[in-house]
């Protein structure tokens, strides 16, 4: 029992750590694909070369990062499998087909169009090259689209149905499981933040090139175009980042409570705007959960529900159960306590269906399967050994989502700064301060987007699939030194890898900076 | 036959070309391990940017022949992946460093030199080719797991697929397998030698090294080749009758002539190949990979269908062979291969494009100019 403790720890954090290396990456990937497209795209219609220099200048630290992207992501793809090998059965009817047809449509496009992006500007003519150029930008967002539907679906599992005489899940319905309104605001949400962050990472780096006062003309007209499309990202990633939390709030009330360090719900729920939070506080006892609290009235009412006088419920409700009474409504929700009791219910029930099965005791079996049917919803809670097993890490998912709303705050001032000044002001362009705030932002908008992350995939512990599969029931036979060696390998790999594609990526601007980049 | 066979057969047909086109892209694998084989560095540089302008579409085929198994045999990708975990992730650690070293082997700043990176190219080259052969070669030889899908009934111990301690490298030491992991490491190399022939117009002197590289690699790979198949010809595999698992002597030959088609197939592909390396070889034909290539993809198609068709288990159990794997025993729900199978009609679509660009990208060869160090190269 330890070693499985062990081993889904060692899993997870090997997980964890590949996961947020591969988001280092890709988000500039899917940006930087269309800001490339956009700056060739001006460059095929006004035809001047120094749109063509600015346009290949990008292309080039698109493909430092492109690769290590790439290099990062087939490890998330197979580890499904070798870590997580109970997973891969268990839902792998489902799971499966967004992965395949990633491939198939995203991938092939992508690998066969960024070559072309590279080598093949004398090959093909101006306007074919740049519809390569622009399909290898929807070829980033189309992987991202199936990745994020996948991940999507284990956080709100839905189009499926439990078959006992196989002991896994089932595919019924595939456009629920692709497009619903979780899989469809993820989606938008990480697409948009990765234009955001990548509009950053222009900005910041035509800064810099002012800063050094080389290519002036090249780092004016790209800073503008970076700052409209981080503008444009950030919108809608606040824009679907109002729905994602619509949606968590109905499908996983739990993590939107420890997003807010919220313990008891009440009508007219304020958010909590900064706060400290009682590190020893635990569900059920009466201690203050969060010091020096900055709160706005109703918000969180508002951004759950579109509603300030709507039920947010808290910890405390969902693990022990809430009645309400809200205009004649009587609202109950069991408590976690019996949750449990029907997930292990279920199981007996699917072990009983197995026995009859056995047997070939049909009247049995239908019995069994009505029984697994009733409690199947809470399959997974037959896993826990206690409701407070139910409740995610709340400080790093509450710290975690404010520092992702703080930043992407941020992020929509800096935008529009740069906006005014390249169109407006364009003498601040010289002012030291203004390179500096460009430059400095390079790392807060890549703290932003790995926080996001952080608060959805944190904050849906320990749910594989919610209220279906916890961690400890996914995983795979390895033994826990195992994953630990593997671990600490990729840990170390793509630290020097990082390491290698930044110092590329910095001695490369340090060349660009001596040299007309629009020659 | 029943429907869900007939999916079953199908995704079977589609992973038996995703793991063909995988096998003959592995040329790319075969060019790396090549590198160290000349001291010209135009040629190196020359072969690289050849094989480098092709390596995402091999790392691609890997990630879509993964993803597939797993849409369509899910019990496959949960027990062989769980459990040979050392075989797979040294496969994947190779395929990691692959994807950067293209990209930084030449590029300023890149902090541990070009040498590594070939290396890293090199380890690749060898270790990425050998354990995919020895993947591959598992599906005959089997590995050492039991599946109990009631173990999911119990949360102190919840893995249904569980493997030997060894957890793979038996595997990798089954000289059966490994036989088959050195003859795909030869079969690359020729391949690649074959490939530089088509795609780079590098002199009389770079044509007779390819020559030489296609020939002595394409020797020592139709030895090995052969000796696996008297080996496989020779092997008890397993095959389901009446629900149970059963041992059958000489399974796969008699796959072979049962299935006859298959038979041919696997004639035509060896005879293909062997043409396609005396062209190459000896007359210097520029267009042999097509034969070799073709000849590659029928091979590989055949060797699957023997593996999986007619009730064979593909993925034997040696230690509890009721566990074995089979098409109908471990492959996803009808629902689900149906909407795939919508998915893989626009396949077609894909293929044609890659040719359509890559046509002409290739127009003319990589030559000594497009490796100028003004030029974006690898």
């Amino acid at each position: 029992m330890n070693d499985l403790v062990s081993v889904v720890d060692w899993s997870r954090a090997q997980f964890a750590l590949t996961a947020m290396y591969h988001w280092l990456f890709v988000p500039l990937t899917i940006g930087l694909a269309l800001i490339v497209a956009v700056m060739e795209s001006i460059y095929v219609r006004t035809g001047e070369q120094r749109w063509k220099g600015i346009t290949k200048f990008w292309m080039t630290l698109f493909g430092i990062n492109f690769a290590i992207g790439v290099a990062t992501g087939i490890i998330l793809e197979f580890e499904f499998g070798t870590n997580w090998s109970n997973y891969s059965w268990f839902v792998g009817d489902i799971f499966g087909a967004p992965l395949a047809i990633e491939g198939i449509f995203a991938f092939f496009m992508e690998a066969t169009f960024v070559a072309v992006m590279f080598f093949g500007w004398n090959k093909f003519s101006r306007r074919a090259h740049l519809v390569c150029t622009w399909m290898v930008a929807l070829g980033v967002s189309l992987s991202a689209l199936w990745i994020l539907v996948a991940n999507a679906w284990m956080q709100n599992p839905v189009g499926m149905q439990f078959d006992p005489s196989q002991m896994r899940n089932v595919m019924d319905d595939f456009c629920a499981v692709a497009f619903n309104a979780v899989s469809m605001n993820k989606f938008f949400h990480a697409v948009a933040s990765g234009w955001c962050l990548a509009g950053t990472f222009v900005v910041g780096v035509s800064c810099w090139l002012l800063w050094r006062r080389s290519n002036v003309d090249a780092a004016r007209s790209s800073l503008k175009v970076g700052a409209w499309v981080g503008l444009v990202g950030i919108v809608l990633t606040i824009w679907t980042g109002d729905g994602s939390a619509v949606a968590v709030a109905k499908v996983q009330p739990m993590k939107l409570a420890a997003m807010e360090g919220l313990y008891d719900g009440k009508v007219g729920q304020e958010l909590v705007g900064f706060g400290i939070l009682n590190n020893d506080k635990k569900p059920g006892d009466d201690q203050q959960a969060i010091y020096a609290e900055i709160a706005i009235p109703y918000g969180l009412s508002i951004l759950a529900n579109h509603d300030m006088n709507s039920f947010v419920p808290g910890i405390n409700n969902l693990v022990y159960g809430y009645e309400l009474t809200a205009d004649g409504d009587t609202v109950r929700t069991e408590s976690y306590a019996e949750k449990i009791e029907r997930g292990r219910q279920a199981r007996e029930a699917l072990a009983a269906y197995d026995v009859a099965s056995a047997a070939g005791d049909t009247a049995a079996m239908t019995s069994a399967s009505t029984a697994i049917a009733e409690n199947f919803p809470y399959f997974g809670y037959g896993y826990l050994d206690r409701p407070e097993d139910a409740v995610p890490p709340v400080a790093i998912t509450f710290y975690a989502f404010r520092i992702m709303v703080m930043i992407g705050g941020y992020l929509l001032l800096l935008f529009l700064l740069y906006i005014f000044v390249g169109g407006w002001r364009t003498a601040w362009l010289e002012r030291p301060w203004l390179h500096w705030v460009g430059i400095i932002s390079i790392p807060l908008v890549w703290i932003c987007s790995q926080a996001g992350w952080v608060v959805a995939e944190v904050g849906r512990q320990p749910w594989v699939i919610q209220d279906l599969m916890p961690t400890n029931a996914a995983i795979s036979d390895v033994t826990s030194v195992s994953v630990q060696i593997t671990f600490w390998v990729f840990a170390v790999l793509f630290t020097c890898l990082l390491a290698a594609e930044i110092s590329i990526m910095l001695r490369f601007l340090g060349r660009a900076s001596k040299t007309d980049i629009t020659a | 036959m029943q429907e869900i066979t007939l999916y079953q057969n199908y995704w079977w047909l589609l992973i038996a070309v995703l793991g063909a086109a995988l096998v003959f892209m592995l040329f790319v694998q075969g060019g790396q391990s090549m590198l160290m084989c000349t001291r010209n560095a135009t040629f190196r540089q020359m072969m690289v940017n050849s094989i480098g302008r092709k390596w995402e579409l091999t790392f691609t085929t890997l990630v879509v022949f993964g993803g597939a198994f797993f849409a369509s045999f899910p019990l496959f990708y949960s027990t062989s992946f769980g459990g040979a975990y050392w075989l797979w992730m040294l496969i994947l650690l190779s395929f990691v460093l692959q994807a950067v070293s293209y990209e930084y082997r030449r590029k300023r700043g890149n902090l541990y030199g070009t040498a590594t990176y070939d290396g890293f190219l090199m380890f690749n080259g060898v270790v990425g080719c050998v354990l995919l052969g020895v993947a591959v070669g598992m599906m005959f030889f089997g590995g050492s797991f039991e599946v109990v899908k009631t173990n999911l009934l119990n949360p102190g111990a919840p893995v249904i697929s569980q493997w030997a301690p060894s957890r793979g490298l038996e595997a990798i030491i089954c000289w059966k397998s490994l036989l088959l992991g050195v003859a795909v490491f030869f079969l690359a190399r020729m391949q690649a030698a074959i490939y530089f022939l088509n795609n780079i117009s590098g002199g009389d002197d770079f044509n007779a090294f390819a020559r030489r590289q296609a020939l002595w690699n394409g020797l020592v790979f139709v030895v090995l080749f052969v000796a696996w198949l008297v080996v496989l010809f020779t092997a008890t595999g397993k095959r389901v009758i009446d629900g149970m698992v059963m041992d059958e002597p000489f399974l796969y030959l008699h796959n072979y002539l049962n299935m006859w088609g298959w038979g041919l197939a696997l004639l035509g592909g060896v005879l293909a190949v062997l043409w396609g390396l005396y062209t190459a070889a000896f007359k210097g034909c520029r267009h042999s990979i097509w034969f070799t290539g073709a000849g590659t993809v029928l091979v590989v198609v055949s060797l699957f269908a023997v593996a999986g068709y007619d009730s064979t288990c593909y993925l034997p159990s040696i230690t509890h062979p009721q566990s074995s794997l089979t098409l109908a025993n471990s492959s996803s729900s009808l629902y689900t291969l149906k909407t795939m199978s919508v998915v893989s009609l626009f396949l077609p679509v894909v293929i044609l494009y890659i040719i359509y660009v890559w046509r002409k990208m290739n127009a003319g060869g990589i030559t000594p100019v497009d490796v100028a160090p003004e030029k974006h190269q690898y």
